[in-house]
């Protein structure tokens, strides 16, 4: 994107005013997923298997359908016949097998049938009147022992290209990278170190289960609520699987109590769709939290191996590692992403890595901040971190010589551009933290870590009202106050203030195409979307200045939310404020709005360094973070504190992970803990107030300097924890989580 | 599903005796709604206690003991001024249950009667020496505390009894109990191990002690070797890592989400020096 209107000196960025949708949010009137109802509406729900695997023998609906509260009952044979084929471009294929099982149940809480009745009781009690009959198969949960020879297959012919000869059918996916050569790199090290690491798979917890309203007629027209973090996909993935036109379903997202990458595509919806087609009445589904945890996305469990080279001055001579990751029954564990973010903050001759996408008999993972990339940084950076302590080096300083910068090759390939890896590293050492003295039994640790970020397909439209107010149209939802740095962007371009500027979450039908909110790509692609659509607008008030004055348009130029002449040569007019433009734009050509839609391709790549300090109790195992910092550039805060919050909230969730959260499995493959008295997210007093540093190293790819902030604030922690649980314990901790009967047996072992 | 809710403690256990399929009594439902909302258990016959008159009194008796009804809750316990100087092991371990909304519901005879090995109140009360009345077809009783599980969700109470007071000894001189807990987390969560002790000293030396362990076994343990390790004892390190190793050996318990067997075999003798010295100290008049 050409970017010759780059901009640093701000009016209204920059600053912090209430995100417009407060006061909806804090006094209950923003209408979530589970908000909404409709005339005639029935309740539906969904039977799960109980078997981790399963072949589905027979399923009678008989008795359910004769209940006289039951409206519908869809099996698989409601839905459309989607091609299987291997590999990401099967995913319509993939999603639809997850959203309603077809001839094996692949895991515990696959959905197998639902139902629709008038009552959510009478629904959830008419599940009991279906009858499944399962030919139970073995089953697999683990990712080392579902790549193993002997290891049941999931799906026979579901691996791509990528997958060398010989391989279990259980890896799907193949990714090999880097440059330079390892092995030579390894012979020139002092010290190499080599170890192996294992993460469960976490959930990103969003407190609002997914919940939807849907209604679709036998003419093929129909309208969807739903939460969600992307409505266009939603519509697609819907459309796809009940065989209508994209365009004849128009879906509204509604607002969204969290999603983190867990909302960004369906579970539910396609299957409201079927009941509400069949029993010709709309159909709400809410999912418990029972269902969320066993039957929507959780993140992939991982084993790693690291392989680290380093000289005694710190330098890292060659860098390897393995990342096997586990994403459930279906193809897509980000195996390439860890393998590509693991060793990237460092400037490396030689760095090798490989990643495997491995199925297992686990719900279908989904994207969770930064898919992939906490796992690797968590090996890598334990890795680094014991090689500092061996060779007694300081592990900022360690870092920041081998820090990745502009001009680096990085290790998945490109070369960055400008990148804020050293300032991040360079704050962290001038930060206090770094330096304030320790307690006995406490210890630090310090990661850096990386994500890419994404632009995405972005479509924005501004229009302006007669009296001067803006009304700004956005397909993102917003995740984490994205609405609030819209207004700001727009507010900045129009010069107009950030009150008098409504954004709104437009349905399918209002607006064209938008990828989901993922990727930290909202404030960077509909940012910069906003800002193109309101210079979009902008040009228009400068023909309509420039015709009223009766002077050139190109001797009009935009300052202060007013037409103004460009120079003492245009003529000598006053200030034309936008309103007064406004006030009459229909006798002077119609309406006045702005546009954007393009696929912006600089989101620019984002760093952080995070600092966190943990005590350890040597007799029960418990640990106690005590302090955290997280250093990260933003390139440019639109609004500081949503910024700040996604930092804390990024070292919060990545404290959970680290410490406590983890799927259970029984021997019988059913998961043990779906319910958050057992999966344990951290309360607020198991956190310590989280300290935040701004860095602002602009990206050249946004007009304002922005990177995506909502996802490399995960990738840091669970190292940083790591290395910090270690340095208090005395004892390396390869395992995640590092709960206390863990940390208790690593001491133990330890002697 | 029938719902009762009976003026006293005769109807409630003739209600409950002529009741069939599964009976639960509603005391604050902290338990009982949370199984019924996760099907876990859907009562046929629902008997609320609450409206029983005195089921929420707190009563100091003229002997020093005290009688406690049986829907008082947490925040009842906690927010009584004379109660929990006398006893503060017993209303902190209630007080650990839930969170402030919990604590507005839940009572001791619910955490006794749910039957959950883990149950924190359990531990302390036994270590206090408390004691219920349990009303039935054939008139009143009074069973100890930890008479009452006899396994996972299983008590002694027969059909058509139910617990209709909760007694709690005199406090006496010289005398302090504690309780702790293990949980991953700092709050909001279930014990993985949990202790109660209780002691009586004679200048520094402790002549009465009783230690209970949560959460290590099928029910609550009332450990005799606990308190033999520590009796005659001034609650020296010897001491101290002999009613550690007593707690630990009288552990037998299960590999779970929530622990393996290692570590709570180990945490549960940590916990009871920890306890034993906060009881101690309270014994001796120091805040603790
Ligand atoms: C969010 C949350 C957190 C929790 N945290 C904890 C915790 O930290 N520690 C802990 O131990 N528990 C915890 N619990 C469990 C629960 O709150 C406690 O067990 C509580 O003390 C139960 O008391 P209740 O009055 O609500 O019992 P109810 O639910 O009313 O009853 C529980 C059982 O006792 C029986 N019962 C009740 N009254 C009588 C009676 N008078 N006679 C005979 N039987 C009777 C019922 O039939 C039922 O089986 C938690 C629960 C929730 C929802």
């Amino acid at each position: 994107m050409a970017l010759d209107d780059r901009k640093s000196d701000f009016t209204f960025v920059g600053t912090r005013p209430n995100r417009p949708d407060g006061l909806d949010k804090v006094t209950g009137r923003a209408k979530f997923g589970a908000d909404i109802s409709a005339p005639g509406m029935l309740h539906g729900a969904v039977l799960r298997s109980p078997h981790a695997h399963a072949r589905i023998v027979k399923i009678d609906t008989s008795k359910a359908e004769a209940h006289k509260d039951v409206k519908a009952v869809v099996t698989r044979a409601d839905f459309a016949e989607v091609p299987f084929k291997p590999g990401l471009e099967g995913e319509f294929w993939n999603v639809l097998e997850n959203v309603m099982a077809g001839e094996k149940a692949l895991y515990d809480g696959h959905a197998v049938a639902a139902i629709a009745a008038s009552s959510a009781l009478a629904a959830r009690d008419a599940l009991k009147l279906i009858e499944v009959e399962y030919d139970v198969l073995s089953h697999v949960t683990d990712v080392d022992k579902a790549m193993a020879p002997d290891a049941p297959v999931i799906r026979e012919g579901a691996a791509d290209y990528s997958v060398p000869e010989g391989m279990h059918p259980n890896v799907v996916r193949y990714h090999e990278s880097g440059h330079g050569d390892v092995e030579a790199g390894f012979s020139e090290a002092d010290l190499v170190t080599e170890d192996s690491f294992v993460t469960e798979a976490t959930h990103q917890g969003y407190i609002e289960p997914h919940a939807c309203l849907g209604m679709l007629g036998n003419d093929g027209k129909g309208e969807l609520w739903c939460t969600t973090q992307g409505h266009w996909i939603a519509q697609k993935t819907c459309a796809a699987l009940l065989g209508i036109e994209t365009s004849q379903l128009r879906v509204t997202a509604s607002e969204i109590g969290g999603g983190f990458g867990g909302k960004t595509t369906v579970f539910i919806e396609p299957v409201a769709l079927a009941l509400s087609r069949k029993a010709n009445r709309p159909v709400k589904i809410v999912m418990t939290r029972s269902e969320v945890f066993r039957a929507t996305g959780p993140t992939s469990s991982a084993s790693m191996d690291i392989k680290i080279g380093m000289k005694k001055d710190g330098t890292i001579t060659a860098a390897q590692g393995v990342f096997r990751l586990q994403g459930g029954a279906f193809p897509g564990a980000p195996g390439d992403m860890t393998a590509m973010c693991a060793f990237a903050p460092y400037n490396l001759t030689n760095v090798k890595q490989i990643g495997y996408d491995v199925m297992s008999n686990r719900p279908k993972q989904a994207a969770y901040r930064a898919p992939g990339a906490p796992m690797g940084a968590f090996a890598v950076e334990s890795v680094i971190d014991e090689l500092c302590n061996k060779l007694g080096l300081d592990p900022v300083d360690v870092r920041l010589k081998n820090a990745a910068h502009e001009g680096t090759k990085a290790s998945y390939g490109p070369t960055y551009e400008r990148i804020g890896l050293v300032e991040t590293l360079e704050a962290a050492k001038a930060h206090p933290h770094y330096t304030a003295p320790l307690k006995p039994g406490q210890g630090r640790g310090i990661s850096c870590g990386f994500w890419f970020n994404h632009g995405g397909e972005t479509s924005v439209s501004l229009a302006l009202s007669e009296d001067g107010s803006a009304q700004l149209m956005v397909g993102t939802p917003d995740i984490g106050g994205s609405r609030a740095s819209m207004a700001l962007m727009a507010a900045e371009v129009l010069g107009i203030p950030y009150e008098n500027i409504r954004v709104t979450v437009a349905d399918t039908a209002s607006l064209g195409y938008n990828d989901v909110s993922h990727g930290s790509r909202v404030t960077y692609a509909s940012g910069l979307a906003t800002i193109k659509a309101a210079k979009h607008a902008v040009e228009r008030l400068c023909e309509r200045a420039a015709t009223k004055w009766g002077i050139p348009t190109d001797a009009v130029k935009w300052e202060d939310g007013c037409a103004v002449p460009s120079g003492p040569n245009a003529g000598d007019f006053d200030p034309m404020p936008l309103a007064d433009i406004t006030a009459d734009m229909g006798s002077t050509g119609g309406p006045i709005s702005g546009h954007f839609e393009a696929t912006p391709e600089g989101a620019g790549v984002s760093f952080g360094t995070h600092i966190v300090d943990a005590e350890v109790d040597p007799e029960t195992g418990k640990t106690c973070v005590t302090r955290y910092t997280v250093i990260q550039d933003a390139g440019k805060a639109i609004h500081p504190t949503y910024v700040e919050g996604q930092y804390q909230g990024g070292a919060a969730q990545g404290i959970g992970w680290a410490l406590n959260e983890e799927y259970v499995y029984g021997e019988d493959g059913r998961l043990q803990n779906s319910i958050f008295l057992d999966y344990r997210i951290p309360v607020a007093s198991d956190l310590p107030m989280i300290d935040t540093v701004i860095v602002e190293v602009p990206n050249p790819g946004h007009p304002f300097g922005v990177r995506g902030v909502g996802e490399t604030g995960i990738v840091p922690p669970l190292a940083a924890i790591a290395n910090a649980v270690s340095n208090a314990a005395g004892v390396r901790m390869k395992q995640l989580p590092m709960s206390p009967p863990r940390i208790l047996a690593a001491l133990k072992g330890n002697g | 599903m029938n719902y009762h809710s009976p003026a006293s403690f005769a109807e409630a256990s003739a209600l409950a005796a002529n009741a069939t399929g599964i009976t639960r009594f509603l005391a604050g439902g902290t338990d009982v709604l949370v199984q019924l909302r996760s099907e876990l258990v859907t009562p046929d016959t629902l008997i609320d206690i609450k409206k029983i008159n005195g089921v929420h009194d707190i009563t100091r008796n003229a002997d020093g003991s005290w009688t406690l009804g049986v829907a008082t809750t947490g925040a009842e316990m906690s927010e009584h001024p004379e109660l929990g100087k006398d006893w503060p092991g017993v209303v902190e371990a209630m007080d650990l249950i839930g969170s402030t909304q919990v604590q507005g519901r839940a009572t001791l005879t619910g955490n006794l009667c749910n039957g959950s090995p883990a149950a924190d109140s359990v531990p302390a009360m036994v270590a206090a020496g408390v004691t219920v009345t349990v009303t039935g077809p054939d008139g009143m009783r009074e069973v100890a505390v930890e008479d009452i599980p006899t396994g996972p969700g299983k008590t002694s109470l027969t059909k058509g009894e139910v617990v209709s007071a909760v007694n709690i000894p005199a406090r006496g001189d010289n005398a302090g109990d504690a309780y702790l807990r293990f949980i991953p987390r700092t709050e909001m969560d279930i014990a993985v191990v949990g202790v109660g002790v209780d002691l009586r000293l004679d200048g520094d030396t402790i002549t009465e002690a009783r230690v209970a362990l949560g959460a290590v076994a099928p029910t609550v343990l009332l450990v005799e070797d606990c308190a033999k390790a520590i009796l005659g004892s001034t609650l020296d390190d010897a001491a101290l890592d002999a009613l550690a190793a007593a707690a630990s050996a009288a552990c037998n318990p299960i590999d779970d989400k929530r622990g393996t067997i290692e570590f709570r075999t180990e945490v549960a003798g940590v916990l009871a020096k920890r306890a034993a010295k906060i009881a101690y100290a309270r014994a001796k008049g120091e805040n603790a």
